[in-house]
């Protein structure tokens, strides 16, 4: 019988693959898909910050009539938007961040795995204890 | 053959950043960017801020906090980009913008705070 068998044939080139094409918005069709690419936007806001610490800095550094300039320009109510906005985006990186500690670094104890929820809570701590020495250094009256 | 690939070192990179931006950032940008300007709390006035980044380890912390927040964007902007929009065939230029920028702006930093009086 197997003698009967078409040979088979081999050709030089691949056949084509099935690649059904990915719409430019797939993010949008479900939520998981757009709260994972709003993480990633948060990086543009976190480089606007720096951006702004950047002017803060020159303007710190040319003297008190700059600096004047540079904390009317903080004024300016687009501004104000833009680092609201700014502050929605960072804090939603901060807590994807801290949320996802656990996963990205499992911690073993005494031979066990230090439970999930006491990573995240020590991340929680550390960033309440960095911020209040930040506001710290910042804040006198 | 594998490449050598600089890729462990750029991811490393962003995730310092991440972990910098994730800690100190907030708390940063919700005083400079809205309770200063806003007159919720008394904004530090220019000669406080001005003796506090004359010194050295203040500077150093903006640099490090400049460098570090700059390379995890120019990575997981990158990433955006790829993955978000599906341009690879700008892979490149994309490439050159996100972490040209970032070297850019990490130079322009350290000008700064080096030559801060």
């Amino acid at each position: 019988m197997s003698d009967e068998r078409p040979p088979t044939r081999y050709t030089e080139y691949h056949p084509r693959w099935y690649r059904p094409r990915v719409s430019t918005w797939w993010w949008l069709a479900r939520w998981p898909y757009l709260k994972f690419i709003l993480r990633e936007i948060s990086s543009v806001f976190v480089a606007w910050f720096v951006v702004v610490l950047l002017l803060q800095i020159r303007a710190l550094s040319r003297g008190p009539e700059a600096y004047a300039a540079f904390e009317r320009w903080l004024q300016n109510p687009l501004i104000v938007l833009l680092n609201l906005i700014t502050l929605f985006f960072v804090v939603f990186h901060a807590t994807t961040w801290f949320n996802l500690a656990p996963s990205a670094m499992a911690i073993r104890f005494g031979g066990k795995r230090v439970p999930d929820l006491l990573i995240v809570g020590t991340n929680y701590a550390a960033w309440a204890a960095i911020s209040l020495v930040v506001a710290w250094f910042l804040v006198r009256s | 053959m594998a490449k050598q690939s600089n890729e462990p070192v750029l991811w490393a990179l962003f995730s310092a950043g991440g972990v910098m931006a994730a800690f100190v950032i907030p708390v940063h940008l919700f005083l400079l960017g809205l309770a200063f300007p806003l007159g919720w709390i008394p904004a530090p006035s220019y000669e406080h801020l001005l003796a506090l980044v004359r010194l050295p380890i203040t500077r150093l912390y903006l640099f490090v906090l400049c460098f570090l927040a700059l390379f995890h964007w120019a990575h997981r902007f990158r990433y955006t980009l790829y993955d978000g929009l599906q341009i690879k065939h700008l892979n490149e230029l994309i490439f050159v913008c996100c972490y040209g920028g970032a070297i850019f702006g990490t130079v322009l930093a350290g000008y700064l705070l080096w030559n801060f009086r």
